[in-house]
């Protein structure tokens, strides 16, 4: 399978590409690690005139700590994310995560900026943002813009971001010390996008619940942010009643397709599955 | 789209080649460089038969064009055995443990074993399993592959393997 013609650009910083992106017009493409934008364009699904690789672009690939958040530059990889011991010490949540999307090789190319910036509702990283209420740092022509990844997906591959626009960073609130997490997925195989699947972010005190945050992958045209299941579990112990009630109201605000995963109402249920395990995991690992 | 000059090191040789932007690493490496040991099997980013080591990360050349590896280190199953001849310890290991059938996986799963020794020399069959997770063998059933790459670990380490191939 041979892409469309197109010409290629490689800009060095963010603000030659955006400039680059201004004049192209819209059927000019940013290219991050290119594993979902180059199999759309092999399969012709995909035809932009014009692909600004954002590869040679050093300011975009750095994970650094700033006050109380952890900045994550775009192009930082799956691998890069997996190697980072500042990540995996205050934020795991990422390595679960990371761990669990496609194949080795797929993790040293694909970034965590392309994951979250490309609207997939397969993609695991945009339901973990949800949960940890991380922020999207933009660039476009007219400057630089924050948008709250709960507020920043609208639909399947529709989001906030304004043509031209290309997301720069990742910027996360360090979750407490002693919070547990949990990131459980169901898939078909390795490689495989989520039937459906859960990340949990709590902590606790004196064996209830103080706080916590649900993200839902893959059950919707969009991640899903759980409140009101979050919700029911704060000042609970985790009981299976409460826990039950929880379960049931992420599932109500799920709307799976039926495709090759399985029928909606199967999807529906695994992602309640996918939370209650998430939800165990995370407690065995919170104090 | 007018072709563009491209040049990386493959196998420790420079080499420069004409080619669209739209050539994908894999047909620049086969049909520019006549390197036709990485091979074209699902063409979508599944299989690993395409599998090269670009700058010390495995990558399926299928879903990288050539312009993105434009200056790049490239190593490809042509560039595992020793100038002489004599094979790199994986290859041995495929050998002697029976790690291949058809043979076709076979170059993508060697090179990409060649990174994950490199990152872990000293792999646990778990760690093994994982780590060549995306590389699709239809014959063997893994098993051999596994010990073929336990053998090359060894090897390198300079430790006796005992076990035999199934």
């Amino acid at each position: 399978m041979i892409p469309g013609s197109f010409a290629y650009h490689r800009p060095s910083s963010v603000q030659e590409a955006v400039a680059l992106l201004a004049d192209l017009g819209t059927e000019a493409r940013a290219l991050a690690g290119g594993h979902s934008l180059i199999p759309m364009m092999k399969l012709r699904l995909a035809a932009p005139d014009n692909l600004v690789d954002l590869a040679g672009i050093k300011e975009l690939k750095s994970i650094r700590a700033d006050g109380g958040d952890i900045v994550i530059g775009a192009m930082t990889t799956q691998h890069e994310v997996l190697a980072s011991d500042l990540l995996t010490q205050k934020i795991p949540i990422l390595r679960e995560t990371a761990l669990q999307i496609a194949d080795p090789q797929v993790r040293y190319a694909g970034t965590l900026g392309g994951n979250v910036a490309n609207g997939d509702p397969g993609n695991d990283m945009p339901a973990v943002m949800l949960c940890l209420g991380a922020a999207y740092q933009v660039t476009g022509k007219s400057g630089e813009r924050r948008i709250a990844a709960r507020e920043f997906y609208q639909g399947a591959y529709f989001t906030a971001l304004e043509p031209g626009e290309i997301l720069t960073a990742i910027r996360i609130r360090v979750p407490a010390t002693g919070h547990g997490y949990g990131y459980e997925k169901l898939k078909r195989k390795i490689g495989d996008y989520a039937t459906a699947a859960a990340a949990v972010v709590l902590t606790m005190t004196g064996g209830t619940v103080a706080s916590c945050s649900i993200g839902l992958t893959n059950v919707a045209e969009t991640p899903l942010w759980a409140e009101a299941a979050a919700n029911i579990l704060v000042g609970s112990s985790l009981n299976a009643a409460t826990v039950k009630r929880a379960v049931a109201a992420a599932e109500a605000i799920t709307a799976p397709a039926t495709d090759s995963r399985g029928p909606a109402i199967y999807r529906t249920k695994m992602a309640g599955v996918m939370l209650a395990r998430a939800l165990a995991h995370a407690r065995s690992r919170a104090s | 789209m007018a072709k563009i000059q491209i040049a990386m090191t493959v196998n420790g040789e420079a080499v420069e080649a004409l080619a669209e932007p739209r050539t994908l690493l894999i047909h620049f490496l086969r049909e520019q460089l006549n390197l036709t040991g990485p091979h074209i099997g699902c063409d979508t980013s599944h299989c690993g038969a395409c599998t090269v080591d670009l700058d010390g990360k495995s990558m399926k050349s299928c879903t990288v064009f050539a312009v993105q590896a434009s200056g790049a280190e490239i190593r490809t199953i042509e560039g595992m055995a020793a100038a002489d001849g004599t094979l790199h310890a994986l290859q041995e290991g495929f050998r002697e443990m029976h790690g291949l059938q058809c043979g076709f996986c076979t170059p993508g799963m060697i090179v990409r074993a060649y990174r994950l020794l490199q990152e872990n020399p000293n792999p646990t069959e778990t760690e093994i399993r994982f780590g060549i997770a995306g590389n699709l063998c239809r014959c063997t059933g893994y098993q051999n592959i596994v010990k073929a790459i336990q053998y090359a670990a060894a090897k390198l380490n300079g430790v006796p393997l005992q076990e035999a191939a199934e």
